[in-house]
């Protein structure tokens, strides 16, 4: 194969090209024949009774086309935006999703929902006109605290204490014996803090109505635009499937908040039909601070019992996960099926009992945020392991590797539902150690302590569960999705190639990734692969991009297509050869048998199919296209070592990261160059949600972080170096041997961050994030 | 953004011409505070009066042992200077670099936010504020948050830093913003040493008792055990008034440290 563009190869990125020319189509660059405007009205009240809203000041500014009120969705029809994933309480009801209209009716719930929009000639008079809607609020007291929103004034009639839901996971008598026979128990109260995620293009949609048609065309910054286009039709009730069309052009990151379905798409596709003229809308970035579902905010304590040489004998887990004001899309399955059946993490526990109390607060809704549960679960593990090393007086790798499950033991049952395929987590570990220079580190801590520092180290061995799956298995916990992936390979005339895939690229690199894989399986150039992605129009029903899913779920769906198509190539060719079609052998690009000296290349046969003068035509249709859905028999579980080294100055309270080590396991790996650039995002997202990044609401609900002023995001200079390096046990039950890599980084790092910080101050806790101010805190109040 | 009059200003008489004729004007400098505000709808002026094409405004001279810097200097070009190394090196820590390309010392100064960095620079310089009407001593431009001596429709046209014999400015940086939580310019002067303190309070201001100490002893360890009354100091998201008590030694012991190495 071509060793500079197949498989392994670490390729330069055919999108980024025109991305970094300013080439790229993104939502906002779209434009269509008379379209119009709009600027959502947004509550400024946290929680608030909406007595009644005025619109005729707002009909009356200038440009002002039409102001639209949520009862007006309401009286068309339009249903509440839905949670797609019902989990189920522990005593076998089913959990409580309060009413969800895209635009608020009676109430309002957090800061930033809409409860009116403005349609209008310019984005000037639609904000004029926004700001002109009178309404009339009777304020209510705001629920905004985690941990004490049960006990709080009830948001919701129908769910009380705020609750959603009450879940569990693993035995429990089993976990309780393990407890009473401990030599030593460690407890550890910890909290996640709220991120608020900032890809760099803000959500925005276009919606268009085409009168004579009937049909919709809605252009939006989704992961998943088939997702959006079933939501908006089964259960919206925007327009009927067949009559509606999503295209999710070029899309300037996601990290999840892009996966959901939002009100504001719902109401400019429905109201261009009510209006008669596309409508476009693209939030600014305090939109985006208020209205997109923001991740993580736990509240939780994990205890773990141990023997006294450090065996891990029971781990359990009790969380409060705040969902915000509702439920959005897919929320709650993250603090739950995404978290809970992770606290097995790389260890051979034998009982786990995981708990989850999800909770409604007036804040923003919380959902998927790169990594989904999966940092949340790491980050309790990882810091409730190391904490248990320091308080037996164990390193913290050798108590590791006493626990880690061993080679040998693959596929292995874990207490908390996952079957892990495979792994070598002490390998991953022992490279790791050896990239850190672990040895070296008494003589920089010495060097650190003779400078006035404080210096410390920190682990973690993260896994995670990537490429949700199989369809079967999510549905029975409550998914209302299946998880398959489809794809499409369509060969052309001339033997070039293009892929219709359901995964969605929003920064991933797909159309570099797959078509390497296209043209390493098929033997052609990579330049003669065009890999097509995120329009309903053009693609089979898909499930997109998040999950890290796609490479497994979604490549491996283009591997068995090519599968058929080399099948089918191989029926063309035996009528050439005069052969039968197991006589063939396909390989480098060729098509070749025994009998004959004359190999034929794949571009000849792909003539051979659109030219169909070779086969008899009652035996074999004309053509070379083929497609297919893949349902993985399991997830795949990426793992690694991470190791973080910080030097703190007591005086100012700075942490600096001095060395951080990543060692992943993903697999095989199709471009290299690509999962390490995955990897460093990562890195960057889980650094800056230890160090920097907090999403905080006052006391009424007001987000007091709603800008880059206060809110910190990661920047280069507050990054260390990587060193970055990979282990591989192929996942043993897709085609590819690949696990996903696009979260791993936010997931194992933040543990690892705080361990180091933790062991350099010399304390059981810092909450994240642990900015300056809070690092000086703590070493005031220890002084 | 609401709708506004932008008046392109081309002398200083004409600048002040068109903001006495007006019923609600304000002056842009580089607009790296006004422009916000106003996409934000924060502002809603009837008229923009645009300082940028005024003759010799952002000129930069050095003659009789001061530097002389235009109001419409930009950052970018205050940090390209050398005559004061701490000057230009606190211009090369303001925001990030469409900042620095765009905003000015005047406009700063005349916004007077209590985390921009230029106070500091003024205070613990010594310089002299120049205006369309008149001269203000450093020591009397702050006068509170975003308040500061100029009267209304007053315009800076350029600000006089004395060469100090030494000075360094140590600033502790708010991690999203960039802003000074606590910035700290210390100068060894021809009138003596001075402290000038940003970002810790309401507004800049001297801290007269570090510089009594210094004035015996430019040494970091003359500023231990110098309390640091913080009962008045900013308190908010980023950093309690003890912290920036805490910071205000650490970033002055910083800056002595870097004056005398």
């Amino acid at each position: 194969m071509n060793a500079e563009t197949g498989i392994g190869a670490s390729v330069l990125r055919k999108e980024d090209a025109r991305f970094i020319t300013g080439k790229g189509q993104y939502t906002d660059d779209i434009s269509v024949f008379g379209q119009t405007h709009c600027v959502f009205v947004r509550s400024p009240h946290a929680r608030a009774k909406i007595n009644s809203i005025n619109t005729d000041a707002a009909m009356a500014v200038d440009g002002v086309i039409r102001v639209f009120t949520g009862s007006e969705l309401v009286e068309d029809g339009i249903g509440d935006l839905p949670c797609g994933w019902v989990v189920t309480s522990k005593d076998g009801s089913p959990m409580i999703a309060p009413p969800h209209p895209p635009i608020a009716t009676a109430v309002v719930n957090y800061v930033g929902e809409p409860y009116a929009f403005v349609v209008a000639e310019t984005l000037q008079a639609a904000r004029d006109g926004a700001e002109a809607v009178e309404a009339d609020f009777e304020i209510l007291e705001a629920v905004v605290e985690t941990a004490t929103a049960s006990s709080s004034a009830q948001i919701h009639e129908n769910a009380p204490n705020n609750q959603a839901y009450d879940w569990e996971l693993g035995d429990k008598e089993a976990t309780d014996a393990a407890f009473a026979n401990a030599d030593h128990v460690t407890t550890l109260d910890i909290t996640n803090n709220r991120l608020i995620p900032n890809a760099i293009e803000p959500r925005a949609a276009l919606g268009s109505f085409d009168a004579a048609s009937s049909t919709y065309t809605l252009y939006t910054t989704s992961q998943n635009p088939h997702v959006e286009r079933v939501v908006l039709a089964l259960f919206v009730n925007v327009a009927p499937e067949a009559n509606l069309r999503v295209i999710s052009p070029d899309v300037g990151g996601g990290f999840g908040s892009k996966i959901f379905v939002y009100a504001e798409e719902t109401a400019v596709i429905w109201a261009s039909a009510k209006v008669g003229r596309p409508i476009k809308w693209r939030a600014d970035r305090t939109e985006s601070f208020l209205a997109d579902a923001h991740g993580r905010d736990h509240v939780t304590k994990a205890e773990l019992a141990l023997s006294s040489d450090g065996e891990m004998l029971g781990l359990r887990v009790k969380t409060i996960a705040n969902m915000g004001a509702y439920l959005s899309t897919f929320s709650s399955s993250v603090p739950t099926y995404l978290y809970g059946t992770l606290m097995a993490g790389q260890y051979k526990t034998p009982a786990i009992y995981v708990e989850t109390q999800a909770v409604f607060t007036n804040t923003a809704p919380v959902d998927a945020y790169r990594g989904a549960g999966r940092p949340e679960a790491t980050y309790v593990v990882e810091r409730v392991v190391e904490t248990a090393a320091r308080e037996l007086n164990m390193d913290p790798v050798e108590l590791r590797r006493k626990n880690f499950i061993p080679p040998d033991a693959f596929p292995y049952q874990t207490p908390v539902a996952l079957e892990y395929d495979t792994g070598n987590y002490g390998a991953s570990m022992s490279m790791a150690l050896d990239l850190a220079d672990s040895d070296g580190y008494a003589a920089r801590k010495a060097t650190s302590e003779a400078n006035g520092k404080l210096r410390g180290r920190g682990y973690s061995c993260y896994i995670e569960a990537c490429g949700i799956a199989p369809s079967q298995l999510v549905i029975s916990l409550g998914a209302g999705v299946g998880l398959f992936e489809s794809a499409e390979v369509r060969v052309d005339v001339s033997g070039s190639v293009t892929v219709m895939t359901g995964s969605h690229s929003h920064g991933q690199g797909h159309e570099t990734t797959f078509a390497q894989l296209v043209s390493d399986r098929l033997g052609i150039p990579f330049e003669s692969v065009n890999v097509i992605h995120g329009d309903t129009g053009r693609s089979d029903y898909g499930l997109g991009t998040y999950g890290s899913r796609s490479i497994a779920v979604g490549g491996s769906a283009i591997d068995r297509a090519l599968d058929k198509i080399i099948a089918k190539g191989k029926k063309i060719a035996a009528h050439m050869f005069e052969t039968t079609d197991d006589q063939v052998e396909f390989a480098e690009g060729q098509f070749s048998y025994a009998g004959s000296n004359e190999p034929k290349p794949f571009a000849e046969i792909a003539g051979a199919a659109y030219i169909p003068a070779v086969y008899p035509l009652d035996e074999l249709e004309p053509g070379l296209s083929e497609k297919a859905f893949y349902d993985p028999q399991n997830f795949t579980y990426p793992a690694g070592s991470y190791v973080c080294e910080v030097e703190i100055d007591p005086s100012t309270g700075v942490t600096e990261i001095q060395k951080f080590v990543a060692v992943d396991d993903f697999g095989n790996v199709i471009n290299p160059m690509i999962v390490e650039g995955q990897v460093h995002g990562g890195l960057a997202q889980g650094i800056g949600q230890a160090l920097l990044e907090h999403g905080i609401y006052d006391a009424d609900g007001n987000l007091s972080t709603g800008s880059y002023m206060d809110y910190a995001m990661p920047r280069a200079a507050d990054l260390p170096d990587f060193e970055v390096d990979m282990t591989s046990t192929p996942c043993t039950h897709n085609p590819l041997g690949v696990k996903g890599c696009g979260e791993a980084g936010a997931i194992g790092s933040p543990a690892a961050v705080m361990n180091a910080i933790t062991d350099a101050l010399g304390v059981k806790d810092v909450p994240m994030p642990a900015t300056p101010h809070t690092v000086w805190e703590t070493i005031q109040q220890g002084a | 953004m609401y709708t506004f009059n932008f008046r392109r200003a081309s002398s200083l008489e004409d600048a002040q011409q068109i903001h006495q004729s007006s019923s609600d004007a304000v002056y842009v400098a580089g607009g790296m505070t006004l422009i916000p505000s106003l996409k934000l709808r924060l502002a809603n002026p009837d008229d923009v009066v645009d300082l940028s094409q005024i003759d010799g405004l952002g000129a930069i001279s050095s003659a009789d042992g001061a530097v002389s810097v235009g109001a419409m200097a930009r950052h970018c070009e205050v940090a390209a200077t050398t005559d004061i190394p701490a000057l230009a090196a606190l211009a090369n820590r303001i925001g990030d670099g469409q900042v620095r390309n765009r905003g000015t010392i005047g406009g700063s100064l005349a916004n007077n936010d209590p985390a921009a960095d230029y106070p500091a620079a003024v205070l613990g310089l010594g310089a002299t504020i120049h205006t369309n009407s008149r001269t203000i001593a450093g020591d009397d431009f702050f006068v509170d948050l975003f308040e500061t001596a100029l009267g209304d429709g007053e315009i800076i046209t350029r600000v006089d830093f004395p060469i100090p014999k030494r000075a360094a400015y140590a600033k502790f940086a708010n991690q999203a913003s960039k802003y000074a939580v606590v910035g700290v310019m210390v100068a060894e002067t021809d009138s003596g040493v001075r402290v000038g303190v940003t970002g810790a309070g309401a507004c800049a201001f001297r801290l007269t008792s570090f510089e009594d100490a210094l004035s015996a002893n430019m040494s970091a360890s003359a500023l231990d055990g110098i309390d640091v009354d913080s009962s008045d100091f900013n308190s908010d998201l980023h950093a309690s008034a003890a912290y920036r008590g805490s910071l205000v030694t650490v970033m002055a012991k910083q800056a002595v440290e870097q004056l005398t190495a």
